[in-house]
């Protein structure tokens, strides 16, 4: 090992040598993989709201607005679905910093009454096996076909209408408020759609 | 020693008497972080045998070009490197399981396996003896962590790989999903691993 003498000159030379190929390979790799990863990006998009809308025959991503409110900190983005060129729901991304983890970014598909069609979670760090059975049908099934004027988006321990997950309250608690966000959201932009 | 292993040898070390999870104890914190089902476990130990032995093969490669003095912030870079690579490549094309594994892809540049391979074996070993140490240590490492994610996965979901085994509503232990389980599951892991292959 080391042949090499440790002088100054040979450290540097190393050093900036090793650096210098490790930056031009990464940037390398970025090329390669900038496009692959938009495309994934895009693809989850996608996916999820197939998944909360009825069905849709428009292109909501790029018909997507993005929503000032006083609810939410950041724009929200809000996808508006037609089928030939009737509205058929709205799907607005809600989020919340209080899961047990921090933030939670869901998916909310409302029907054009308002009422909610279906949820995605997208993004998410709660526990493993507790929290992150938000996902499940199990959980999400409650809130399908509800209004939220009429179902409260509160646990049933806060006196609300949600079965909270065994032992994620919090995570439940947090999903609630998403949910709720979305929703303000939706009904705000439609009161003064130029927003 | 290690030069006197034959090749064979030298693969099944990483595996059985050196196992580097169940035996020397490395690289804990991806072990402990990752485990919760048999699939991250399986992806967490993949990701590393290929930074493994990508950095197995550089450090064997430029040794005798990289002052004593040196060493460690080359092997950094070389490793940090090809850890960035891994995570771009999953981000753009396994996006799920890059998802799942977060942090700990990041985390993988300071796994002491990694370094401690390349500074105790690739930096005094040809080529060939470090791919097989790299070989033999990651798929080492890889075992044990899928091991221990289907057996916390199992206990603690009461599924394999995402496949229920029992209804939604069964009760599992829970507690091995959490991080106490996992240290519970490794403990009693290793004490079979050790009891196994010390006999034998």
């Amino acid at each position: 090992m080391g042949k090499k003498k440790s002088t100054f000159l040979n450290m540097t030379l190393t050093l900036l040598i090793t650096t210098v190929v490790a930056g031009v390979s990464l940037g390398f790799i970025n090329d390669i993989t900038k496009g692959p990863k938009a495309k994934a990006k895009l693809e989850q998009k996608i996916n999820a709201l197939r998944s909360v809308l009825p069905e849709f025959n428009n292109n909501p991503v790029d018909e997507v607005l993005l929503v000032k409110t006083k609810v939410a900190r950041d724009s929200v983005e809000l996808y508006p679905a037609f089928k030939d060129s009737t509205r058929v729901g709205t799907a607005v991304v809600g989020s919340s910093e209080k899961g047990y983890s921090g933030l939670i970014k869901i998916m909310v598909g409302f029907n054009p009454d308002g009422s909610i069609n279906n949820i995605e979670v997208l993004e998410q760090k709660e526990t493993p096996g507790l929290g992150t059975k938000m996902k499940e049908d199990k959980f999400i099934r409650q809130f399908r076909g509800k209004h939220p004027s009429t179902f409260s988006l509160e646990v049933k321990k806060d006196k609300g209408d949600v079965d909270a997950l065994t032992g994620a309250t919090i995570t439940t608690r947090a999903f609630n408020e998403a949910t709720q966000m979305a929703y303000d959201v939706m009904i705000e932009q439609q009161k003064n759609p130029e927003n | 020693m290690a030069e006197r292993l034959s090749q064979k040898q030298n693969f099944l070390k990483g595996i059985i008497t050196d196992n580097p999870v169940f035996v020397m104890l490395l690289g804990m914190c991806p072990t402990l972080g990752v485990t919760s089902s048999g699939f991250n476990g399986l992806g967490m130990g993949l990701a590393t045998l290929f930074v493994l032995l990508m950095s197995n093969i550089v450090v064997s490669l430029v040794k005798s070009q990289i002052p004593a003095k040196v060493r460690i912030p080359a092997f950094i870079i070389i490793i940090a490197s090809f850890v960035t690579i891994v995570e771009m490549v999953l981000e753009a094309f396994i996006p799920f399981l890059y998802e799942q594994l977060g942090i700990f892809i990041p985390l993988i540049v300071v796994n002491c396996l990694i370094l401690g391979r390349a500074e105790a074996f690739a930096s005094k070993n040809n080529l060939l003896s470090s791919i097989v140490d790299a070989l033999g240590m990651g798929i080492g490492f890889t075992i044990a962590l899928t091991v221990l994610g289907i057996a916390r996965e199992l206990l603690g979901n009461g599924s394999l790989f995402d496949i229920r085994l029992v209804s939604e509503d069964a009760s599992t232990l829970i507690l091995f999903i959490l991080p106490p389980g996992a240290f519970i599951a490794l403990a009693y892991l290793s004490l079979a691993f050790n009891k196994i292959t010390k006999t034998t």
